[in-house]
């Protein structure tokens, strides 16, 4: 069970992992999410599935290591399990023919991003996709995305590649070039989502984004997945992850995915000094 | 004659006591605070009860254990037949001893409690439960013939496991769908290792597995298949025991800060997620310097000394009546006050405040006095006019209740709720509006027992039997 079926290298750090789990993959919508423990020690980590393959009962997930759990993640290879794999969790976004949709995805939220897009290109919308990154060696999915977008744009922070600056200079020379727009997705850093829903709120259009908030059941049952929404309280684990972005109070969200800083550099050096022992001992 | 009058001057001894861990050393531990009988003392509190010839106790116990008959054999130190009279009708003895609360279930009835302390039936339970457990491998009853009929049972908590294994008992085949990664439900995510460790939890549900109990954890009903489906799967019935899992919190500004969290999270992040080994294990738990907790159930008390053992210097819990209305069980509030835990009464947050990194920083409280009693027979807590106060404090827990979780109630239209989300079921036959779909446990009367979750499991699996029998809704 939960078996890695195969292991791609997307970009630095940046790894697609596909994995055995026939229940997941028949029964997954786009926009939604599975939570994996890696072994009997491991965090729960909430991950987007950003594709499926329902005949073979294949999920893929896009990885980037930040931390402990990812880091973990990416050493393992195929053939080897998950412990634990749980989902489809969250609610499906909602698809459906809008008109002409942008979705943006910076960096890894990339992969978060991916699922929805492609869904709204089947739904007869049409696409524009615009991917950003710090640099160009962290740009994934390029082909694939290209494939299924009316049109395609990067960004990057440092030019290296597509072009220089942020994926919201993109955005307004669109929103300025006088192209009429039906809906905005993003999603990536939260900062990010923020800057995008300031702008598309002052052209008034409808935008969701897609929140990263910490987790650990992904059911509803532990609450600190919380985030405030039109004011309101929502538990983003089954409320969302996708909300209206102009409703969001991204500086909580911020603040919140800040709150174990330091044991989650705690955990990561330990780990890499674990690494490190082990190869001396070899 | 002459000897009956003997016999009755004999003196009876003392309720005995149980053993505990020193508060100054459990307080910086998580093993267990009880220590459990030893093999005399055990005979000695058997040899308390009579013997009643209409025992009122049994009435008091939810699942109808044969209390005399099971201390009767205690008295014979007959210890491992002891545990299996009561597995008769209670599989997880070793968790009732524990965490039952006998003072207001069998041990209230005890006839002994009109003249004398009742007899200690929880702890002898859990005595004999251990006893056999540790004299090697726990019989298995013997299985009836397979009836051919797949039942799916939806969540692993007490609820769950009792219908399951009494189900498998007599010849179904049975299926537990668990959410989480390890089955026990509250047992494991909730009530914390120094009251009930893992290890018999986990033992115990080994039990039940070998009872031919098939156990699919990382299944949310509802998200990775719903209910309608298992018909369609050809289960011939499912029993939702899906616990009261939706955690409550106080609608006031500054709820969202950093290092604010439910009970369900600072529970379920030390317990299942073993967040007390941190780093060795990889979840985090911050409790800060002074850790306080709102509430005053059973609940808060195993939050505040949770919080106490990984590390915080000043616990508190915050309680809007006086120390006679708390829910909480007395032996728990005495133990976390012998831990060092400190209780202010009469007081109630209106307000979070924080500092500029989101974290909170400290609450706005404002005084209460009692005033009538309300619905619940205690006296409703009315705020003071202009009695607000500054209190400082870097990690908040809150206590204050849970409800229904609509995660899997909103995949199915036809179920009845009630007007607070909980499932409408028939107390006795656990039957709920949809044919076919059996509840029991939190889920039908918010958050209560775990005897009486089983209670639930118990006349569900007896129901489901007959549904299957005769056919008839
Ligand atoms: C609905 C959802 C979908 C996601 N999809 C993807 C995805 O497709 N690909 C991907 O690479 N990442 C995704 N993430 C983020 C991913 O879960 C985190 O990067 C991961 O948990 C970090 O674990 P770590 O131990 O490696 O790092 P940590 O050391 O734990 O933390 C590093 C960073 O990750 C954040 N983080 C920590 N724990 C969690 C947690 N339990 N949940 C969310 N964020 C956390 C922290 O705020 C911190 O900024 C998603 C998050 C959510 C909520
Ligand atoms: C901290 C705490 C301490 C307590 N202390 C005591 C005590 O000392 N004594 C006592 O008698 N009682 C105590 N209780 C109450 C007692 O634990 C509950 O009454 C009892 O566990 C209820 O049992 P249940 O089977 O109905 O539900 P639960 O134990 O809540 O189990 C429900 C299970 O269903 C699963 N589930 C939910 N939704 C789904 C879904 N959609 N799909 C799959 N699975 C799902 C959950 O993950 C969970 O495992 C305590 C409760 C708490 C929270
Ligand atoms: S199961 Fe609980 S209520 Fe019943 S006899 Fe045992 S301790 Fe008492
Ligand atoms: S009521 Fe008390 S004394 Fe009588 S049988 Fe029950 S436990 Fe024994
Ligand atoms: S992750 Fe626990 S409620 Fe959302």
């Amino acid at each position: 069970m939960n078996q890695i079926i195969d292991k791609k290298r997307l970009a630095e750090g940046i790894n697609l992992f596909e994995i055995e789990a026939p229940l997941i993959a028949r029964k997954r919508k786009p926009g939604q999410f599975v939570i994996i423990r890696i072994d009997e020690n491991g965090e729960r980590i909430p991950l987007t599935i950003a594709d499926v393959n329902k005949e073979k009962g294949i999920i893929t997930i896009v990885v980037q290591v930040v931390g402990k759990t990812t880091e973990h993640l990416g050493t393992l290879s195929p053939g080897d399990s998950l412990l634990d794999v749980v989902g489809p969790l969250g609610q499906p976004t909602h698809i459906e023919k809008f008109g002409t949709v942008v979705a943006i995805g910076g960096g890894v939220g990339h992969a978060v991003c991916f699922p929805i897009a492609k869904g709204m290109k089947d739904a007869g919308n049409y696409l524009i996709t615009i991917v950003g990154a710090r640099t160009k060696g962290l740009i994934i999915l390029e082909e694939e995305t290209k494939k299924f977008s009316d049109e395609f744009y990067i960004t990057t922070d440092d030019g290296s590649y597509g072009k220089k600056g942020l994926v919201t200079d993109q955005l307004k020379e669109l929103l300025e070039g006088g192209k009429k727009i039906d809906l905005v997705l993003a999603a990536g850093p939260a900062i990010m989502m923020k800057f995008v829903s300031l702008m598309t709120k002052e052209y008034g259009i409808k935008t969701i984004v897609s929140l990263n908030s910490i987790m650990v059941d992904g059911t509803g049952m532990c609450g600190v997945c919380r985030v405030e929404v039109g004011g309101k309280t929502k538990f983003a684990c089954v409320d969302g992850p996708e909300f209206d972005g102009h409703e969001v109070n991204y500086d909580l969200l911020m603040k919140r995915l800040a709150t174990y800083k330091e044991e989650e550099k705690l955990a990561y050096d330990r780990y890499m000094q674990k690494i490190k022992d082990k190869g001396k001992e070899m | 004659m002459v000897e009956k009058k003997k016999k009755k001057k004999k003196k009876r001894p003392p309720r005995q006591e149980m053993p505990r861990q020193d508060p100054k050393e459990r307080r910086m531990n998580f093993n267990e605070v009880a220590l459990g009988f030893s093999e005399e003392t055990a005979v000695i509190e058997a040899s308390r009860c009579i013997g009643c010839p209409k025992p009122e106790c049994i009435d008091g116990c939810p699942v109808f254990v044969d209390i005399p008959e099971f201390i009767k054999l205690v008295q014979e130190k007959k210890f491992v037949e002891a545990s299996k009279k009561i597995k008769e009708t209670n599989i997880l003895p070793a968790i009732c001893g524990r965490v039952c609360p006998q003072e207001t279930q069998c041990e209230i009835v005890c006839v002994l409690s009109k003249i004398d302390k009742p007899v200690a039936i929880g702890r002898l339970e859990r005595f004999v439960a251990d006893y056999e457990a540790a004299a090697g491998e726990v019989e298995i009853p013997p299985k009836s013939e397979p009836k051919g009929k797949k039942v799916a049972v939806v969540g692993s908590g007490p609820a769950g496991l009792t219908v399951a294994g009494e189900l498998a008992k007599m010849g179904y085949e049975v299926i537990i769908f668990e959410a989480l990664h390890k089955p026990g439900g509250v047992l494991v995510y909730g009530i914390p290792e120094f009251r009930l460790p893992k290890a018999i939890v986990a033992r115990e549900v080994d039990f039940v597995e070998k009872l031919g109990v098939e156990l699919k954890t990382n299944f949310v009903v509802g998200r990775t298949v719903t209910v309608e489906e298992f018909f369609d799967q050809g289960y011939g019935a499912v029993f939702l025991g899906l616990g009261a899992g939706l955690p409550w919190f106080l609608n006031l500004p500054g709820i969202n800060l950093v290092g604010i969290y439910s009970a369900n999270e600072f529970l379920t992040r030390s317990n299942l997620m073993k967040a007390y080994l941190f780093p060795e294990y990889d979840t985090p738990l911050r409790v800060g310097k002074k850790a306080v907790v709102i509430g005053g159930g059973n609940v808060a008390m195993d939050s505040v000394r949770t919080a106490l053992r990984l590390g915080a210097k000043e616990t508190h819990i915050i309680y809007r009546r006086s120390r006679k209305e708390m829910p909480a069980r007395e032996e728990e509030i005495e133990n976390a006050e012998a831990e060092g835990v400190i209780f202010d009464f009469l007081v109630n947050p209106v307000e979070f405040l924080g500092d500029k990194e989101g974290r909170v920083c400290g609450m706005k409280l404002i005084r209460m006095e009692l005033g009538e009693p309300d619905e619940s027979g205690r006296r409703r807590p009315v705020p003071i006019e202009g009695s607000e106060f500054v209190y400082n404090c870097d990690t908040v827990v809150i206590a204050i209740g849970q409800g229904p979780n609509p995660l899997a109630l909103s995949t199915m239209k036809d179920l009845k709720l009630n007007k607070w989300g909980y499932i409408v079921a028939d107390i006795e036959t656990c039957k709920t509006s949809m044919k076919g779909v059996f509840a029991g446990g939190d889920i039908v009367t918010g958050e209560a027992t775990v005897i009486e979750a089983m209670g639930f499991g118990w006349r569900a699996s007896i129901a489901i039997d007959k549904y299957f029998t005769t056919g008839e809704w």
